[in-house]
């Protein structure tokens, strides 16, 4: 188990370095001039040069990489050309508006599936049952940003009880902040709902007509008692699986959200640092969320090691 | 172990979301605060060396403050000077300072800082516009309350120059952390900033005059044109500074909860033509061009018919205006004769916009009125500013393009032949140094002349000039209906009860 957790871990050392490569080499490559845009309009050739030798960008490529890992390994992401602040803090304010968007999407995605997909796949054969499967497959055919318009028209702009966005930090208001996520986590989660209600669907319809589910029947449990002791936790597993790879579906998702509801996460940062041209700034987020794509990827290998005792032999 | 995997995320969470200083999506709604979105945010505070309008128009006139300002019909009016003299030779202008103006770290303000700010435009500035200070010679300190600037050569965009950003009024004490921390003479100072949300500006407690009628004032930064309607609508903020999405300005206008209030801006929509390049260099080609584009027709599609139509570079609250809007009417048959003229009855020119909105509705109405004249037009859309800026500005790489020029008086670009324009007129270049040594008087002649003579070389087509539309909450008085100034100028505003 240990050589497999060991092997795992360069593996996702190999990737990283791998991708901070490949997230160096495109943004270098993109067309227009870092200095031009941010001198603007009428930049003089001097000024201009004097700009590329600040920011650094008339040195060889390796060495402006080599430059840049050095210091990410060491936590620090350079400054900013547009803003001219060190590009950490603000990466880490910005991740942590994601994050708290992620994590209420998967929060809203979590409630709608679970009930409805037990519902689909224990009335199955039942119009109920097909209501929700039908409905599940409306839902994954809406994109998020679809559905967070609507949601601002309807809740924002016509019955006004939440905000059509903004962001509010916890620690500042609570209340309010909890309102401003609401919609956003919404939009994000009804989506990613309607999708895992399937898995969650199939995955229950599989366990029911299992032998385990007809013993605990037998020993005199209700269908429902049954399945809610014995049957969800091992349909359980492979929904989790899923829930983990649609981490990185959501991280996109959240990328939309956050423009429809104006939130100052890594997404807006990322579409405004690409317009400017900020590339270093540009690299630091891709980075960030390439290593945490990647990560979610090792730590459920690493998880199914643990968890899973056919692999513990494994290699 | 999950419980305290959870707990553990939990915890990263809340102090990754704890460092972020405090602003809010949540404006509480009582008088004396007001909540203003716009669409495009500053990158930082620091104008001297980052370009943009942005900045100027949250900080100019709110909390930095020059010796004079624009008023709404681009007049140069007192501010930091409480008056001032000017030589009979036009180079010497004598500054009387208004006396007790404190900055907002408690420095007082005097002539010393005027010396200081202007020189500190030369030597540590870093963007375009610091050559406005070059006919600059000296400025000398007469009294703590008296400054004298003596000029190289008699210079009338001078003295308007210092009502932007150039003339801003620095301390020494209070430059250290420009990009972050502002100290400037004005009525408000920068409290607390969100990137990718807002900024929040308070009442500077050390201020001269009366306190603004709004303590404390959100600027909230919307990238999406919807989101920001949608605020206004939803009571997220109470002022729209600029709509920039035209449609929907009838639904504010329909609604009663709401003013909409529209005037003009500086901000023309060009279609430039590459003056320096075959087919352009022509003339009779310009004309031709400018003769089949129905400008009318063109200003219905990208902006809902709401700007002005002028006929050169020339805003109406310049003080040398004149209508010139008539001189090319739409004439296809003059168009197809004088293109037949040039030997050029067929052309095929590309047109190389930013990726923007209202450029890339106008370049779909320029192709398919000059197709009607045998003219077949490429657009190639791109990506702005990064793109457009290379190829298109820097480069010359273009036959025709449009884009909107901001900048107050941007007329004298077409006294620069290595503009992009390519535009090299001995005649234009005449009149706009006559313009600019000349009295006041001759400057209004002299400059009505070089934008008669770009209307007649039709160095470029002035598709139209913005309207600049504010919607606000009916309790908000005394919005600016002109945008003239770089400025939004929060402290004309007031309330109605």
């Amino acid at each position: 188990m240990t050589a497999r957790i060991l092997r795992r871990t360069a593996i996702f050392a190999v990737s990283l370095l791998a991708a901070s490569i490949v997230v160096f080499v495109f943004t270098a490559v993109l067309p227009g001039d870092p200095a031009q845009v941010a001198l603007g309009v009428n930049a003089t050739p001097e000024l201009l040069a004097q700009t590329r030798a600040e920011f650094g960008i008339d040195r060889p490529l390796v060495t402006q990489y080599l430059d840049w890992m050095g210091g990410v390994l060491t936590g620090d992401f350079g400054r900013s050309y547009v803003t001219r602040d060190a590009i950490g803090p603000q990466l880490a304010d910005r991740l942590g508006v994601t994050l708290w968007l992620v994590g209420a999407g998967m929060l809203v995605a979590v409630l709608i599936a679970i009930p409805f997909g037990v519902l689909a796949a224990v009335r199955h054969r039942r119009a109920s049952g097909t209501v929700v499967s039908a409905a599940s497959q409306l839902g994954i055919a809406v994109p998020a940003f679809l559905a967070g318009i609507l949601l601002v028209q309807v809740f924002a702009v016509r019955l006004q009880w939440l905000p059509s966005g903004g962001w509010t930090p916890p620690i500042q208001d609570p209340g309010e902040f909890l309102r401003g996520l609401i919609l956003p986590a919404l939009s994000l989660g009804v989506v990613q709902g309607a999708v895992l209600t399937r898995y969650v669907r199939s995955s229950v319809l599989d366990v029911l007509g299992e032998d385990y589910l007809r013993t605990a029947r037998s020993k005199g449990l209700m269908p429902g008692q049954a399945l809610i002791r014995h049957g969800l936790r091992n349909a359980a597993v492979p929904v989790v699986t899923v829930l983990g790879l649609q981490l990185t579906t959501l991280l996109v998702g959240a990328v939309v959200v956050e423009r429809v509801f104006v939130l100052p996460g890594l997404g807006s940062m990322l579409l405004d640092a690409v317009s400017a041209r900020d590339l270093l700034t540009v690299q630091g987020i891709v980075l960030v969320l390439v290593a945490g794509a990647l990560l979610v990827n090792f730590l459920v290998d690493v998880l199914y090691t643990v968890l899973d005792p056919k692999l513990r032999g494994a290699r | 172990m999950k419980a305290r995997l959870l707990a553990a995320a939990l915890a990263l969470l809340l102090v990754a979301s704890g460092c972020s200083a405090g602003s809010s999506a949540f404006v509480p709604d009582d008088g004396s605060t007001l909540a203003v979105g716009f669409a495009a945010e500053p990158q930082n505070f620091d104008f001297t060396r980052t370009d943009g309008a942005a900045i100027p128009q949250a900080l100019l006139y709110n909390v930095y403050e020059g010796l004079v300002k624009l008023d709404d019909q681009g007049r140069v009016v007192p501010l930091l000077a409480d008056s001032w003299t000017v030589s009979p030779d036009r180079l010497v202008y004598d500054f009387a300072l208004k006396p007790g103006v404190l900055f907002s770290n408690g420095t007082e303000f005097t002539a010393e800082d005027v010396r200081f700010s202007i020189n500190r435009v030369k030597t540590d500035w870093t963007i375009s516009i610091k050559s406005k200070m070059d006919v600059v010679d000296r400025v000398e300190v007469l009294d703590p309350l008296h400054a004298r600037v003596v000029l190289t050569k008699p210079s009338n965009a001078w003295l308007f120059d210092m009502a932007s950003r150039v003339g801003a009024m620095f301390t020494p004490t209070g430059i250290e952390d420009l990009a972050n921390k502002p100290v400037g003479t004005g009525p408000y100072e920068v409290t607390s900033r969100r990137r990718g949300d807002s900024i929040v500006l308070q009442a500077n407690r050390r201020y001269r005059g009366p306190e603004p009628t709004y303590r404390t004032v959100y600027l909230k930064y919307y990238k999406d044109p919807t989101a920001l309607n949608n605020a206004l609508l939803s009571n997220g903020i109470d002022v729209i500074g600029t709509i920039t999405a035209p449609d929907s300005i009838p639904q504010f206008e329909a609604d009663s909860r709401f003013n909409v209030v529209q005037g003009t801006t500086n901000s023309e929509v060009v279609l430039a033509f590459n003056n320096k390049k075959e087919p352009l260099n022509d003339v009779r080609v310009r004309r031709a061009l400018t003769l089949a584009i129905d400008r009318k027709a063109l200003l219905a599609t990208a902006w809902a018919g709401r700007g002005t139509l002028i006929g050169s570079m020339v805003p109406p609250t310049d003080p040398w205006y004149e209508d010139l809007s008539g001189a090319y009417p739409h004439d296809p048959a003059q168009a197809r004769a004088l293109l037949a003229e040039a030997g050029k009855p067929q052309l095929n020119l590309r047109l190389r916009i930013p990726n923007l909105p209202y450029a890339i509705s106008s370049a779909q109405v320029v192709q398919s009125q000059l197709a009607e004249v045998g003219v077949t037009v490429t657009i190639e859309p791109l990506d702005f500013p990064a793109v457009w800026l290379k190829q298109v500005f820097t480069d010359h790489d273009y036959d025709l393009s449009i884009i909107q020029h901001v900048e107050a008086r941007d007329i004298t670009t077409f006294g620069r032949p290595s503009f992009y324009w390519g535009y090299d007129s001995k005649k234009a270049q005449d009149l706009l140094a006559r313009a600019d040594r000349g009295t006041p008087e001759e400057q209004v002649t002299a400059m009505r002349e070089v934008a008669r003579t770009l209307s007649d070389d039709a160095a470029a087509d002035w598709l139209f000039l913005f309207p600049n539309v504010v919607a606000a909450k009916k309790k908000v008085t005394g919005i600016v209906r002109n945008q003239v100034s770089e400025s939004f100028d929060l402290t004309t505003l007031g309330r109605s009860e």
